[in-house]
């Protein structure tokens, strides 16, 4: 067997990225390897994605450094003084309506945003990729039930969720993320299902199913990680969606509560001063747009680095 | 034989779809922590008004028997009357539907006719300046907050430019002489031949169609790029420009054709969305549509009129969702096989 | 070459889409302005629920009714404590005070045309205890119940009537609480006509119109608009335009842009930042006045750290008055520190509370507790009561008290409040009617602490147990003397703001922003008091 231990002599050592990179790799291992190390090289190509996933790597050591980088304090204002002012160079953003630094609040607002955004798509995308795909997958009655369920969850009124979970659990933003988690993942399911419903005709498909295996195997090896692409694009779209859609149940006592600064939550006081003070909503509306588009084109690049039929 | 059994089947799943969704809705709705008390009586009322208005309401019978006795009504039409508006639930939502329903299907239009074309040319120019642009252009409609996106466009285009109508449906002046048939106020204008009032509802109109239309523009073009992806790099393509086919007709009748199967669910998804109506966009455009109706109804606990609404826009996903499910038979052959073998 | 279906419709509809919208828009007239003979007003009322005058209790619906219902009496918007007769041409009282004696005006009719009568008016007031909705109260505190009413109102002629009370209240008192909408007089022939099942025409009623003011009704959709036309069959000056119409408009900025634009005559829901703004345009104007609702945010006495009195009184001085009338409140508020509107007789204007971290300090530490507490408040997510929230969050932080701020849907927040679960409170009451015993009745009145009390006024939801307090205010409404019920209002005030767990906050102001050509409006004290029917247009 070749490997990096061999001694030098007959046998040419390989280097990490030959190993890697080969054609024939010998064991399963090596394979996944590989595939996961083309799958960063096509990645790291797309300089785009690349770009994505710097934003949201700032992103993220802005909501580690927090402390460190804002100015001012996220949670002290004075009415009298600092209330509504425009930017300068003294509050770069401006201030809100109690005299808070925006700046300072949007950075301390990352961690909240981050921890919300990413909890949603972590719990709804699994959920509604599995439904989508054994449904498209199995047809019939399992089917036909399965995409009635997701009827159901689709017509619900995503408000009296709110409300519900408000008397039961009592406010606050994680109860907001269960509630939007349970209500956003019907969508992702029918986009998975309608790609199952073409991908199981596929040649492929067939020839695993004349290997013998399982439904279940076809399904979770096979099917599912040719939809993880589209619902990766979905879900990188929603973020800025999620974020908004938080912002919306706020009202309700199921989001931030105050004086958290939750960017949704900031968006939705901003409302009030829309015309003449664009600067309170517009900041934290910036924020959430660049986060989206450090997303989606992370979550591009993800997709094609991901897509078995890229030429690596 | 066969096809009685198919129909039966499938009819008792929407059934069952329709209770499971109204029981969900309506025992969530009476362990939300508002009292649908107050809504009518209101916050000055005497202990005995409430006590009285609490019987009258059948709200101390249990959980389990006030459903059956909603199911019941249901059964027979009668969907309860709104404690709000005093009126009847359905005719309310006869009111108000037609609103978000002109609204809904403008936009959709608007996003569907502008998006899939965009969507296609992006990934035609794949990692190009238009594929950026157009997801750029889109990422905006999308994560935008939509009440700032339509007082912006309010501001410019109806009090600065005055090129549309503001918000409303129609101005004032026609309150009094349109006679409202189908509610779809472009349809009755156009009906009764008053094209003053057509147009009239039309620039009134095109605003927040408009808006929403950009915002399910940003969803479709992404989706239609990424199926129109898949599909541009399988092999029937290579084969078909082998055959010497020209790249638009590749694209265009087979690609797209192709990629159509999972966009009609997409368009469809956006399309329900729509439907639902969008609080904000009502509120900003003073529409008085399906949304702002349930909003108002649930923030007060008004049952009878949320389950009425709730099952006016559960018969919409319904409904479209099968709709898209028929249109994959049409467009994809090989589904079209599959289901006949079933 | 046959095209498929798919790519012409998919690329013609685009174009053909883009190309109808531009036709038509180019077709249009450019009707941006209002037309002469209509009012239109801005303003938000998804409060209405319906449109019976015995069951309306609302704001938006008390405008309404205000404008198309007429009463025995009404007050002089200019100086409330003046009242004429509206449907009454004179009115006696009896040597007792329990006996009102009115004579209507002659040849009276309803928008109809029928003839009002005295048994028109026997019927209304009659109707209204008899259906005993939520604002019956307003008659049978009284005395009136569904078993005596008939004698108790008793019709002596054709233009004849009297109203015989229980107790000799203040006179004052009892034609104040004539004025409001449940003494409207509805017209009986058409309501009972309408009857179904001996409802008295309730369900009718909710949705339609029967009254003789200056305008009635048209329509009215949810949510949508209110329709209202002049009444030609009007005793009096008949209303300037022949039509007002209100539109439903939630969004303060969009109000502002209609009528920016023309397309509004006047809103009523501007912000203080939109007022600002507006000031330096030429073509609309503002008008402002008092209004009978003070906000003030309360503490629950079952919470026993908020039960002791120093902490009762630290929160006073926790407040940032001066700051938060200059700031969140201005235009739309003024400070005040009583349960009495400014307005009412007796209210008083001392406002002895401004910010004090300190003196709350060391009350906070004479209660026991130096390093302050936790404590929630229940907050509606509505402006400008969530911008005061926050602003005293901070202000409290400053004294060691950590509040945490639970927000929610107004129905939500008051769910809460009268179930006395909540720690703090924030909120606002309004008058009924325009008489100082509306605010003193619901503030400084609690008859009966226990959970389940037949009548749980403001006092009650806050647990605050006060039988002395309760006795000074029964007394106070049955003061005949002006100047004696003046006094014992302002001692009870005095009382209130030194003990009780009320922290009152500020009056509300109603601000209204109409177009320069739009003449005569003139807001009310009250939500019933806002006549439409004398606005014209030049």
């Amino acid at each position: 067997m070749t490997g990096k231990g061999a001694a030098d002599g007959a046998i040419r050592r390989e280097s990490l990225h030959d190993w890697l990179m080969s054609d024939r790799p010998r064991s399963r291992r090596q394979a996944s390897f590989g595939r996961a190390y083309g799958a960063w090289r096509t990645f790291a190509r797309n300089r785009l994605a690349m770009l994505g996933l710097l934003i949201v790597t700032g992103l993220v050591l802005t909501a580690v450094f927090a402390d460190a980088l804002s100015p001012y304090s996220p949670f002290i204002g004075d009415l009298r003084t600092t209330r509504l002012l425009p930017p300068s160079a003294a509050h770069w953003f401006g201030t809100d309506d109690q005299g808070r630094d925006i700046l300072s609040r949007l950075i301390f607002g990352s961690r909240i945003t981050l921890f919300v955004v990413v909890l949603v798509a972590i719990l709804a995308a699994p959920i509604g990729l599995a439904v989508g795909t054994v449904a498209g997958y199995s047809g019939g009655l399992i089917d036909a039930t399965l995409m009635r369920i997701t009827d159901i969850f689709l017509a619900f009124p995503r408000l009296i969720l709110a409300l519900a979970f408000v008397a039961a659990l009592g406010p606050g933003i994680e109860n907001a993320v269960l509630a939007i988690a349970i209500t956003s993942w019907p969508p992702y399911a029918r986009i998975a299902r309608a790609e199952t419903l073409t991908l199981r005709q596929a040649d492929y498909i067939a020839a695993v199913q004349l290997i013998g295996a399982s439904p279940w195997r076809i399904v979770l090896r096979h099917i599912m990680p040719l939809c993880v692409s589209s619902v990766i694009v979905r879900v990188t779209l929603d973020m800025a969606g999620i974020i908004l859609t938080a912002a919306g149940l706020g009202f309700l006592g199921l989001g931030a509560q105050p004086p958290m600064p939750e960017w949704g939550a900031m968006i939705a006081n901003g409302r009030l001063y829309v015309l003449d003070q664009w600067w309170v909503a517009a900041a934290p509306g910036a924020a959430i747009f660049v986060v989206s588009l450090a997303f989606n084109l992370l979550g591009d690049g993800l997709r094609d680095a991901l897509d078995p039929k890229t030429v690596k | 034989m066969r096809a009685s059994n198919v129909i039966g089947r499938f009819l008792l799943v929407i059934l069952l779809t329709y209770l499971g969704l109204l029981a969900v809705t309506f025992f969530i709705g009476r362990v939300i922590p508002i009292d649908p008390v107050l809504a009518i009586v209101g916050d000055r009322a005497p202990e005995h008004v409430i006590l009285r208005v609490r019987e009258e309401l059948g709200l101390n019978k249990p959980l389990w028997e006030q459903f059956y006795i909603y199911v019941s009504k249901v059964l027979h039409g009668d969907f309860g009357t709104s404690v709000l508006t005093s009126n009847p639930v359905m005719q309310d939502i006869r009111r108000t539907f037609p609103a978000t329903f002109e609204l809904a299907t403008l936009g959709i239009v608007i996003g569907a006719g502008v998006g899939v074309p965009l969507g296609v040319w992006a990934a035609v120019r794949r990692g190009g300046l238009v594929d950026q642009i157009v997801r750029v252009m889109g990422l905006i409609g999308y994560s935008v907050p939509i009440f700032w996106l339509g007082l912006m466009a309010l501001v410019v285009f109806y009090a600065r430019l005055g090129w549309v109508g503001g918000p409303g449906r129609i101005d004032v002046v026609y309150e009094y002489t349109l006679v409202p048939v189908t509610g779809l106020l472009l349809l009755d204008t156009a009906r009764a031949g008053e094209w003053q009032a057509f147009g009239n509802a039309l620039s009134h109109l095109v605003l927040p169609a408009s808006l929403l239309g950009y915002f399910s523009l940003a969803y479709i073009s992404r989706m239609t790029r990424s199926f129109m992806l898949n599909e541009l790099a399988q092999e029937y393509v290579i084969a078909a420009r082998a055959k010497g086919l020209s790249e638009t007709r590749i694209i265009w009748r087979h690609a797209l054709r192709n990629a159509m199967v999972p966009l009609v669910t997409v368009i469809a998804l956006s399309y329900a969305g729509l439907l639902e109506g969008s609080v904000l966009t009502e509120t900003v455009f003073a529409w008085p549509g399906l949304g702002l109706y349930l909003t108002n109804s649930l923030q007060n606990a008004d049952m009878n009129a949320v389950l009425g609404a709730t099952i006016v826009v559960g018969s919409i996903f319904i409904g479209l969702n099968l709709l898209s499910d028929l249109l994959y038979n049409v467009l994809d052959p090989r589904t079209r096989a599959m289901t006949q073998a079933q | 070459m046959k095209h498929s279906l798919f790519s012409i419709t998919r690329r013609g509809l685009g174009a053909a889409a883009i190309s109808m919208l531009l036709a038509t828009l180019g077709a249009l007239p450019a009707l941006a302005a209002t037309p002469k003979d209509t009012l239109v007003v801005a303003f938000a009322f998804d409060d209405i629920i319906t449109m019976d005058p015995a069951e309306a209790f609302e704001i938006s619906a008390g405008e309404i009714m205000g404008n198309t219902y007429d009463r025995l009496v009404r007050f002089d918007v200019a100086d409330p404590s003046k009242l004429y007769g509206d449907l009454a041409k004179a009115w006696t009282v009896s040597p007792d005070g329990k006996t009102f004696s009115f004579e209507l005006k002659p040849g009276l009719k309803f928008a109809s045309g029928n003839a009002l009568t005295a048994e028109d008016v026997v019927f209304s007031l009659q109707r209204a205890v008899l259906l005993d909705k939520t604002p019956a109260f307003i008659l049978t505190q009284f005395g009136f119940s569904k078993d005596n009413v008939k004698d108790r109102i008793k019709q002596t002629g054709p233009l004849t009537l009297t109203i015989e009370t229980d107790k000799s209240f203040a006179p004052s008192f009892v034609l104040n609480c004539l004025t409001a909408n449940v003494a409207a007089i509805v017209d009986k022939k058409l309501v009972l006509s309408k009857e179904q099942n001996g409802d008295l025409g309730y369900a009718w009623l909710k949705t339609n119109y029967a009254g003789s003011g200056p305008l009635k009704l048209r329509e009215w959709r949810a949510n949508e608009i209110v329709a209202l036309e002049r009444n030609d069959s009007y005793y009096g000056d008949k209303a300037k335009l022949a039509r007002v119409i209100y539109r439903h408009v939630k969004e303060a900025a969009t109000q502002r842009l209609l009528l920016e634009k023309g397309d509004a005559d006047i809103v009523r829901n501007l912000t203080p930042q939109d007022l600002a703004a507006l000031a330096a345009n030429k073509d609309i104007r503002t008008t402002s006045t008092p209004k009978g609702t003070v906000y003030y945010f309360s503490l629950n006495q079952k919470n026993p750290t908020l039960a002791k009195a120093e902490v009762r009184e630290a929160f006073k001085w926790l407040v940032d008055y001066a700051a938060i009338g200059d700031t969140l409140i201005k235009n739309i508020g003024v400070v005040h520190q009583n349960f009495l509107p400014v307005g009412l007789l007796g209210a008083s204007t001392e406002n002895p509370y401004k910010l004090d971290v300190e003196k709350a300090k060391a009350l906070l530490a004479k209660a026991g507790v130096p390093n302050g507490f936790k404590v929630t408040i229940d907050m509606r997510t509505v402006q400008p009561v969530q911008g005061i929230t926050e602003a005293f969050q901070q202000t409290a932080k400053r004294a060691g008290i950590d509040v945490e701020i639970l927000p929610g849907d107004g129905k939500q927040t008051l769910t809460k409040y009268r179930a006395r679960t909540h720690d703090i409170y924030i909120g606002q009451w309004g008058a009924d009617y325009w008489d100082p015993h509306t605010n003193a009745d619901t503030f400084a009145r609690n008859p009966d602490n226990a959970d389940d009390a037949k009548s749980k006024p403001l006092a009650w939801r806050n647990s605050w147990a006060i039988p002395e307090l309760t006795k000074k205010a029964d007394a106070a409404v049955l003061e005949r003397d002006p100047a004696k019920r003046r006094a014992m209002y302002e001692e009870m005030q005095a009382d209130f703001r030194k003990n009780s767990p009320f922290v009152m906050l500020y009056q509300q102001t109603e601000v209204a922003a109409f177009r320069s050509d739009v003449e005569g409006l003139k807001l009310g004290p009250t939500s019933d008091s806002t006549y439409m029917f004398k606005v014209s247009k030049k």
